[in-house]
């Protein structure tokens, strides 16, 4: 079990307020995501629920057990930090054996789980390495380890994959959902990176200056985002957002169009501009159009390669029936 | 090619003639200091016999036989290993709470701790007598070792947090996470993580108790005197017995060079306040 609810939860450092009275409730075996730029407050807004800060006002409580003056250590949940924060003093075995060692799990069960976790982390050969002797992604995986072999809760992740290259954080990304799909364990996971959010999340909380802007499952974020900062935060390339005229024009202060939901024609196009740059990634094509006279740059994804270059006028149709409007507070218009 | 080769093994003698003459110069006290210390008192004053002398253990005999020297050296090792060890168990956690729960005061009470390092020994000198005779403590280990340990609990708390800052913070929070309480944090992370600061902390906080001499002379008599109080005790009234006192402070600051030479690597990390890594 491992449902979390977060009532009137707010957070101050001194003077300065970084989470604003918030409520959020995150289901049992939920994955979570906190997203949002950097300084939004996600990783206070973790720490708060693991206890390692404290809240300013508020309660937090899991499994309808109100912990709020819980020590971390006795609110059965699991982290997963950005730096791993192995011990560097103990070896990978002694590493995962640590939490259920001082649970005062008998040997014989420590040994049994450490073997379990090692063999679904692939890190068998590895228990009798120091940290320091380990690559980036096997620290990473001791400290899933580590945090699996406690049969926590739920775990907390906080931006775990961002000290990867590109290529282990994919690998990564899709071991820790296989994880979850395997455990059913309650996951909240905080990144910046909104593809991670997108792909691995049953629910995403966006947040800005420590308050939440909408939540909900990737899709609708994706297709009803409920405001200005989440229609340009989820979704890349970045939603391609249009005021004056041609937002009147749709009753609107702004609306906005993804790129792809403008559909390159021809000739005899709604919409038309000269091309600056063409991204081509085989599969898709970026382009970056100019002299719209709508926004100073139009973001358009073609499917496949095509034939225009840098310079060339383009022809684009947006399609109505995917145009989000936003009124003068920047809210969604339905 | 061959100029900068040149000057570059100039340069290099330069600084080796340098450190020779630096490093003999600060052995020199020494060298004489036990040199004389096999020297007959009447033998010391002489000139003529600095170097060429007929050596003699007459002094040390004297030492061991007459001035109990042993008492004097157990008493030194008893206080300076208590006051050690009491210094680490108050500074240890201390340093923790400091290093890892930081508030706005943290920097003030550093400070302060330091500041009382600035109050000269000898302001407080009438009221600490008045105070260990009033309560019965004057001339008793006990009083010696809480003295050497408050003395000395300043720097051992600033030393031990400058090593504690050095951890990460989130290797502490992880094991918060994993469950352990706040002893557990402190005697299963904190200790092995910072062994090697802890230990030059020790080492130089022993040395510090060892060579202590102002309040040991002032405070003991007979029952708690250290090797300070016997060197002090063979300043004899009727002039300088040169021999005798170097066999004394020869043998009192023995075991500390002895022990200083066998951890020099920790002494210089812990001199550096962990700047060394």
């Amino acid at each position: 079990m491992g449902q979390i609810v977060l009532e009137k939860v707010s957070k101050s450092f001194g003077e300065t307020q970084v989470i604003p009275p918030l409520d959020l409730t995150i289901e049992d075996g939920e994955f979570a995501v906190f997203v949002g730029p950097s300084g939004c407050g996600k990783s206070t807004l973790l720490r708060l629920i693991a206890g390692l800060e404290d809240t300013t006002s508020g309660t937090v409580s899991i499994d309808g057990e109100n912990v709020t003056e819980v020590s971390p250590s006795k609110r059965g949940l699991a982290m997963v930090f950005q730096t791993y924060a192995l011990y560097p003093h103990m070896t990978v075995r002694k590493n995962i054996a640590f939490p259920m060692r001082m649970a005062g799990l008998s040997e014989e069960e420590q040994d049994r789980r450490i073997m379990a976790a090692a063999e679904s982390l692939n890190l068998v050969d590895y228990l009798d390495r120091k940290p320091g002797q380990l690559s980036g992604g096997q620290r990473q995986r001791v400290a899933i380890g580590r945090a699996i072999v406690r049969n926590p809760s739920a775990f907390l992740f906080d931006e775990p994959l961002s000290n990867l290259d590109a290529a282990l954080r994919v690998g990564m990304r899709i071991e820790i959902s296989e994880m979850h799909a395997r455990m059913k364990t309650t996951m909240i996971y905080v990144t910046h990176d909104q593809v991670e959010a997108m792909t691995m999340a049953d629910k995403i909380v966006v947040l800005q200056s420590g308050v939440i802007e909408q939540v909900g499952s990737p899709l609708e974020l994706y297709s009803a985002p409920r405001n200005l900062f989440v229609a340009g935060f989820i979704g890349s390339p970045k939603m391609n957002l249009i005021d004056g005229e041609e937002a009147a024009k749709h009753g609107a202060k702004t609306i906005g169009i993804r790129p792809e939901h403008i559909d390159v024609v021809e000739d005899g196009g709604i919409w038309m501009g000269t091309i600056g740059v063409a991204e081509r990634l085989g599969s898709d094509t970026f382009f970056h159009v100019n002299g719209t006279g709508l926004a100073e740059t139009l973001t358009v994804r073609a499917l496949g390669d095509v034939a225009l270059r840098h310079g060339d006028t383009i022809h684009l149709n947006p399609r109505a029936d995917e145009i989000h409007r936003f009124d003068a507070q920047g809210l969604r218009v339905s | 090619m061959a100029i900068v080769a040149q000057s570059s093994k100039t340069r290099r003698i330069r600084r080796a003639t340098l450190a020779w003459i630096v490093g003999l110069l600060f052995f020199y006290p020494i060298f004489w200091l036990v040199l004389t210390s096999f020297k007959t008192d009447a033998d010391a004053v002489k000139p003529e016999h600095l170097l060429f002398f007929t050596p003699t253990l007459e002094n040390y005999l004297n030492m061991t036989e007459n001035y109990d020297y042993w008492r004097f050296a157990t008493n030194s090792i008893i206080t300076s290993v208590f006051a050690t060890i009491f210094a680490l168990a108050v500074g240890i956690p201390c340093a923790y709470a400091m290093a890892f729960n930081p508030s706005r005061a943290t920097k003030d009470v550093l400070m302060w701790m330091l500041s009382t390092k600035m109050l000269p020994a000898a302001a407080v000198l009438y009221p600490m007598t008045f105070l260990t005779k009033s309560l019965g403590l004057f001339d008793t280990h006990f009083m010696i070792i809480v003295v050497l340990m408050l003395i000395n609990l300043p720097i051992v708390i600033w030393m031990l947090f400058t090593y504690f800052k050095e951890i990460p913070k989130e290797i502490i929070e992880a094991g918060q996470m994993d469950g352990v309480n706040t002893w557990g944090e402190i005697k299963e992370i904190l200790i092995p993580l910072a062994w090697g600061g802890i230990a030059s902390t020790a080492l130089l906080c022993f040395i510090f108790c060892w060579n202590e001499a102002y309040w040991t002379v002032r405070l003991t008599t007979t029952d708690a005197a250290t090797l300070s109080k016997l060197i002090e005790g063979n300043r004899a009234p009727e002039g300088l017995f040169f021999g005798r006192l170097s066999a004394v402070s020869a043998a009192a600051v023995g075991p500390i060079v002895v022990l200083g030479w066998f951890c020099q690597k920790q002494l210089v990390q812990g001199l550096t306040f962990g700047a060394v890594k």
